[in-house]
């Protein structure tokens, strides 16, 4: 199976990167795409950019763990992670899950998985500039939440499955 | 041991990085976090609510029970906004 795992301060080409997924293979009938977009505003406030601060070396390493874990509970051909890092304004791109499969199910499933971690567990850290200075983006409670549904069953429901 | 500060940690603390002797009785990232705090007002201001610190040992989140020995690099941060 593929992975790419990329953090870098420049804009990605959604569609390059996906088209790289599937280009010459047989076995690929789903790809499923999500990318993370920088919103005009943050807690009901206007923003003229947001910048990311990173871990260099834990990033990445995080975001393979998250990409080994999914490899094994879905049947994946590939997987890409781009994020960025750096000043970036409101309509750019952040970052980029894209997951292949033979089926849709794994695709959908795995870049849903990648994503709830990816909030909670990738040391990341937004700052947004707003009218009345620069402030620390807090985490959502929402996050938490949707990254605990992922955690792996109990053994009964496992041998279930 | 090298220790490592980000976003609003690393403000309030006033560096990125630091090398540091380990006290022996420092034993737990716990432990790490208060003996900080007793260093000076940055880092007492930094883990003032230790419960929003999250904490990673050569590149790895572990937990505040988590022993220190043969760590080398430790790193303080708040929780995650990535994505």
């Amino acid at each position: 199976m593929t992975a790419t795992v990329r953090l870098q301060r420049e804009p990605f080409d959604t569609a390059a990167e996906a088209a790289k997924l599937s280009r010459g293979r047989g076995d690929v009938g789903a790809l499923v795409t999500f990318t993370g977009i920088c919103r005009g505003e943050e807690a009901g406030e206007p923003i003229s950019a947001l910048t990311l601060e990173h871990y260099p070396g834990m990033a990445e390493a995080e975001i393979e763990r998250h990409v080994a874990e999914a490899r094994a509970r879905w049947p994946l051909t590939g997987v890409t992670v781009i994020h960025r890092y750096g000043r970036i304004t409101p309509g750019e791109d952040i970052m980029l899950v894209a997951t292949a499969s033979a089926h849709r199910a794994a695709a959908f499933a795995a870049a849903e998985f990648l994503m709830d971690f990816l909030k909670t567990r990738a040391p990341f850290w937004k700052q947004v500039e707003r009218a009345d200075g620069t402030i620390w983006v807090e985490a959502k409670q929402a996050d938490d939440q949707a990254a605990a549904r992922w955690v792996a069953p109990a053994r009964g429901r496992a041998a279930a499955e | 041991m090298k220790l490592r500060y980000f976003a609003w940690v690393r403000e309030r603390v006033g560096k990125t990085e630091e090398d540091i002797e380990l006290p022996a009785a420092v034993a737990t990232v716990s432990d790490l976090l208060a003996w900080l705090s007793s260093r000076g007002e940055d880092y007492a201001h930094a883990f003032a609510n230790p419960k929003v610190i999250r904490v990673a040992i050569d590149r790895s989140h572990v937990r505040p029970d988590s022993a220190l020995e043969g760590a080398r690099e430790i790193a303080f941060f708040p929780p995650m906004t990535g994505g």
